[in-house]
């Protein structure tokens, strides 16, 4: 190593990786195999979306709990304090209604997985099934059934929010317009898709009297805080451990009602009992996400500037809410970021959440964004369209230029490179050369495309920024407990959550940074109550700005400490150290001692501390900033067969700027997962369900992920604007590529069938979708050739 | 997701494989390649109570030729072995072309042929082959043996079968065709490696430029393979020309009744039907 070296900013490859490939890691489904004597549990759940449970009828003796076995157990509930919102009441198990296919009943254990599920099956639960409601507009009619029977609904039936906001000016500025442009967006369902389903094993310690949940999540803290108080009991007596994680994008993030039934089950029993989700389990009813509609008038000028924006967004959020972030996230986020990077005024915007009787959604990589964002980029196009303008040009006269912004909500958007990220798409598509290329295709009937997407992620927001969403339990901080042990290595204990993003190694890199030694040296402790200290886990790009500006705080404090024992052994001045290649030199001298020298003298020789310093190395430190936002452009080429409707994906582009890349191989990897399930969105994975609410993508033969065949090779470039919004410099980077790839690909769908008056607003773009709209606009096929 | 409680055997040659299915009747199914079988057992859709596996019978592996041109392809041949097959000439070149589309790699290693067409799956490429070419299916029991054409051997309801419980299919014959017969095979869904929406398979015979001898079969439009009978009158005596291929595509689209399901309404299916055709008939006319 030589002297002066940076750590930040290199793609080292991954610590967690070795173990990962050889087969090494650890998941909640082979913590299940090691303990023996485990039981598995299977849920009973509802064949139907709404009913009344008559009664549960389970063969004499078997292993099978319902609500009644345990007994006063809390309904969970998550509240938004605000009058437009109305909280829902979650039970663990359903015991008088079911409100949504797969909603669990009763819990049955057994000692393997399959025999579970032969008792599940034996287990009788008579329901009279009643008429379901499933979709978000049907169930705002009066007439329709009311999900949550009994509660009162004063903004309509089964709206359990109903936002508003808007400008003064906003009429004005629609009677000033050359041009209105009217859209409907609506985005499906989908499933988050973790390639690990949930799952948790549940260990009662009859020793101890304490149980340990070893279960695939986000935010094991917060998971703990929710079972202690569903359950009603002190958090001492739980454990949370979150071993290796297979993908959780938002669908670990939420209280599972079966990992609180697994706790109380393990308790009642005094064992040790694994759920491990399957696939048809977690497709049904696990969490869903989107289902919304956007109804959206843009007004313009004849230059394309926009003047103002009316939206009215309807969130289905299925039958319950979500623990804790509540289902208020999906409408609130869409209204407050719906004008994203876009110089706008005037603005009003209506946003309602509707309960059906549908599976409960909760935040997915990007929650409101990619839609939102979809939203915004259909309506500049279409707008670009109809005045005659280029997409681009349209573009670039709208982006917020000058720092900083505050979006007519009064969210403030820190320094980005809006224009600029489009300005190097442009350049590395060769736009010019591409629409030579479409001429040529046009001339061959050949319908070829391309469409941008500029966009800003929100991220790294801490408590400030979600006490203005009037949460009863408010996210935010991020706590770093720093340790060099007598050795002279470093531990970092942090209340984040990684699972798969790789922040150990990002850590590591940060603070060895800091504090003058190798990452190898540091180890991050993460994912288990018991060692690391309170914090929100990892969600909403977070982890690199709020956890890694901890990391840093503390570092500083740790590397201070170091620095005055140095100097006290080198009578020198502290301001003098400087801490570099594993040790503490005075500057300009080649005198120093090593840093486990250090460590030694505090540890072992702490007589020999400068007083009144206490002996150890160990630190603390939190961050709770107010937010930063990252950018991209997104650009996608496409061809579409006019004769099947089939959109195949040439190219997708990607100009990204999250600040200070820590791991610039981490980030493009966190964008090559996020374009995908972008991609996913945009063209392959629906949830569809029959009238009578039966889902019939319960499976991967028919909810369809992209696979490596689909995807085309993903190029990113980067840039870095560094602000002061986040200490680091660095911006999150978790959601962009889910965020902006959506709208790339409708917009280059609707690029391409331009010729033929095609605008595409609905999501995924289905072939038969897409062919349909081709039909509609041009009745004669082309003979199925191409 | 895991499969009820069943039995397990491993035969080590036929008789022994008919005499487990003579035993055990609809108790039993016949494990192949497992690819359909398996995620339909863990899915508790068929809960057999007995599996007799035949990945041990000796000779049912075979490719063999029959008369000149013509093969028998014996029951667990997997996908993979037809989709590099060496059979010389056009049918060879079909099979290989066909074999491409089944699944995903991983499945074409362990599927077998006589599975899939036991199997019957509506949109089964290997079920359209064995339609189009009018396959003769050998089938066994303990106490009989028969064969049968590939017209009765599916029955217009998916995956159904004329396969009695206690009869295995040992193998299927494809007859010789001719080396100036032309064919093609197309299809669409919605990701590389998915069951079709739709599919064609075709072989069309001519002399000179009139098409004395066209077969089309189709996939994922009916509860099994259907043959395009009125698209086939259509060709057979016309002019090798895009207006035939047209008027062919058109007839086959109007003479189909598909049913919809989530990846197309029937609509949409019958659209694609003339789109398969008429890519499937420009392969074979090529
Ligand atoms: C993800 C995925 C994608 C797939 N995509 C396609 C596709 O695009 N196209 C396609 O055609 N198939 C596809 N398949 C199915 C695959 O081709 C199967 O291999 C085939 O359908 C069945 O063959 P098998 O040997 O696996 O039979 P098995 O699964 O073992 O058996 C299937 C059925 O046939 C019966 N059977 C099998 N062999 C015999 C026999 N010799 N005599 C009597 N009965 C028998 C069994 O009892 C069972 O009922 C896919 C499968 C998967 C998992």
């Amino acid at each position: 190593m030589t002297t002066g070296v940076r750590w930040t900013g290199r793609s080292l490859r991954r610590f967690e990786d070795p173990a990962l490939v050889r087969g090494l890691g650890r998941f909640v489904a082979d913590v299940a195999d090691q303990h023996r004597g485990t039981l598995h549990a299977a849920f009973v759940r509802s064949p139907v979306p709404a009913g009344e449970i008559r009664s549960i009828e389970a063969p004499p003796g078997a292993p099978v709990l319902t609500a009644a076995s345990f007994g006063g157990i809390r309904t969970m509930c998550a509240r938004l304090d605000r009058p437009d919102f109305v909280a829902l009441e979650t039970p663990v198990l359903a015991s008088d209604a079911v409100r949504h296919p797969g909603e669990p009943v009763a819990l049955v254990v057994a000692g393997s997985r399959a025999e579970a599920e032969d008792l599940a099956e034996q287990v009788v639960v008579d329901i009279e099934a009643t008429r379901p409601v499933l979709d978000a507009a049907a169930a705002t009619d009066p007439a329709a059934p009311t999900v949550h029977a009994g509660l009162d609904m004063p903004m309509g039936n089964n709206v359990v929010l109903d936002a508003r906001f808007a400008t003064e000016g906003l009429d004005a500025a629609f009677e000033e317009a050359d041009e209105i442009v009217a859209l409907d967006i609506r985005a499906h369902r989908q499933n988050a898709l973790p390639i690990e389903a949930r799952g948790a094993v549940a260990a009662h310690d009859p020793a101890t009297g304490r149980t340990t949940l070893t279960a695939a999540n986000q935010m094991p803290h917060m998971l703990r805080t929710a079972l202690a108080d569903i359950l009603d009991i002190g958090e001492a007596e739980l454990r949370v451990v979150t071993p290796e994680v297979g993908g959780a994008f938002g669908q670990k993030m939420c209280v599972p009602r079966e990992y609180v039934a697994l706790v109380a089950a393990a308790r009642l029993l005094g064992a040790t009992i694994a759920w491990i989700e399957d696939r048809s389990e977690n497709l049904l009813a696990s969490w869903h996400s989107r289902d919304h509609s956007y109804r959206l008038r843009g007004a313009f000028d004849r230059r394309g500037m926009l003047l103002g924006l009316d939206a009215d967004i309807v969130c289905n959020i299925g039958a319950y809410s979500n623990y804790p972030v509540t289902f208020g996230v999906e409408p609130l986020m869409a209204m407050a970021e719906l004008p994203g990077p876009y110089r706008l005024s005037q603005y009003r915007v209506r946003s309602r959440a509707v309960t059906t009787n549908m599976c409960p959604i909760a935040p997915y990589r990007g929650v409101s964004r990619p839609v939102l964002t979809l939203a915004m980029e259909r309506l500049m196009d279409t707008a670009a369209r109809r005045l005659d303008l280029d997409p681009v040009e349209i573009r670039r006269a709208n982006l917020v230029r000058e720092f900083p912004y505050a979006m007519p909500t009064g969210l403030p958007v820190d320094p980005g490179s809006y224009v600029e990220t489009l300005d190097a798409a442009v350049e590395a598509l060769d736009l010019e050369g591409f629409r030579r290329r479409q001429q040529q295709a046009a001339a061959e009937g050949r319908y070829v495309g391309v469409g941008f997407s500029v966009f800003g992620e929100r991220t790294g927001y801490g408590t400030p920024a979600f006490a203005a969403r009037a949460m009863e339990i408010t996210p935010g901080y991020e706590t770093v407990q720093l340790e060099m042990n007598p050795s002279g290595d470093v531990t970092a204990r942090i209340g984040a959550s990684p699972h798969g993003q790789g922040l150990a190694t990002a850590l590591s890199q940060l603070l060895a940074d800091e504090l003058g030694v190798e990452p190898r040296h540091v180890s991050v402790v993460h994912g288990d109550t018991d060692t690391t200290p309170y914090g929100w886990g990892t969600f909403a790009s977070r982890s690199m700005v709020i956890a890694g500006g901890a990391a840093k705080l503390a570092a500083e404090r740790l590397a201070a400490q170091l620095r005055e024992i140095a100097a006290h052994q080198l009578e020198a001045s502290p301001e003098d150290i400087r801490l570099e290649d594993g040790s503490a030199v005075v500057a300009g001298t080649s005198v120093g001692v090593t840093l486990p020298e250090i460590a030694r003298i505090a540890h072992h020789s702490s007589h020999l501390l400068p007083a009144p310093m206490e002996p150890g190395l160990s630190v603390s430190a939190t961050y709770d900033p107010g937010g930063t936002f990252s950018n991209a452009c997104h650009a996608a080429v496409v061809e579409v067969d006019p004769d099947t409707g089939h959109v195949h994906l040439e190219r997708f582009v990607v100009i990204a700027d999250a600040g200070l890349e820590v791991n610039p191989m981490i980030v493009e990897g966190q964008i090559h997962g996020g374009v995908t399930q972008g991609i996913a969105n945009a063209l392959y994975e629906e949830l569809v369900t029959d009238d009578d609410g039966n889902l019939l993508t319960a499976s991967l033969m028919d909810f369809l992920p992209p696979t490596a065949c689909e995807v085309p090779q993903i190029e990113v470039t980067h840039l870095q604007t560094i602000t002061d919004a986040s200490i680091t410099g660095a911006k999150g980077v978790g959601e962009g590529g889910a965020i902006g790839a959506p709208a790339a690909v409708l917009n280059a769908i609707s690029d391409a069938l331009s010729p033929l008056g095609i605008e595409v607003d609905e999501m995924p773009a289905t072939p038969a979708r897409v062919r349909e709209l081709i039909r509609r606009a041009q009745p004669t096929t082309t003979g199925g050739r191409t | 997701m895991k499969p009820a409680a069943f039995e397990y055997h491993a035969p080590r040659t036929v008789e022994e494989a008919l005499s487990l299915l003579h035993e055990h009747q609809d108790e039993a199914k016949v494990l192949a390649g497992g690819q359909s079988l398996v995620p339909a057992m863990n899915f508790r859709l068929a809960r057999p109570a007995v599996l007799v596996d035949i990945a041990h019978v000796p000779d049912l592996d075979r490719i063999e030729a029959t008369d000149p041109g013509g093969v028998t392809i014996g029951a667990r041949v997997r996908h993979l072995d037809l989709e590099h097959n060496t059979i010389a000439g056009p049918l060879g070149s079909l099979i290989a072309s066909t074999g491409r589309w089944v699944g995903h790699y991983p499945i074409r290693v362990r599927g077998t042929f006589g599975g899939s067409l036991a199997h019957a799956d509506p949109a089964a490429e290997w079920c359209a082959l064995a339609c189009a070419l009018d396959a003769e299916v050998h089938c066994r029991s303990a106490s009989s043996e028969r064969t049968v054409g590939a017209g009765d051997f599916f029955e217009q309801m998916a995956f159904t079968t004329c396969l009695e419980p206690d009869e295995l299919l040992v193998g299927v014959r494809l007859p010789r065709l001719s080396d100036s017969c032309g064919v093609g095979m197309a299809e669409f869904a919605r990701r590389w490696g998915d069951f079709a929406i739709v599919l064609a398979v075709t072989a069309v015979e001519r002399d000179g430029d009139s098409i004395t001898g066209a077969r089309i079969a189709l996939g994922g439009v009916a509860g099994g393979p259907v043959r395009a009978l009125n698209a086939e009158a259509v060709l057979n005596g016309g002019p090798a020309t895009a207006e035939t291929v047209a008027a062919a595509a058109a007839a086959a689209a109007d003479e189909v009744d598909p049913t919809g399901d989530i990846h197309g309404s029937a609509d949409y299916r019958r659209d694609l039907v003339r789109t398969m055709v008429t890519r499937a008939l420009d392969q074979a006319l090529a």
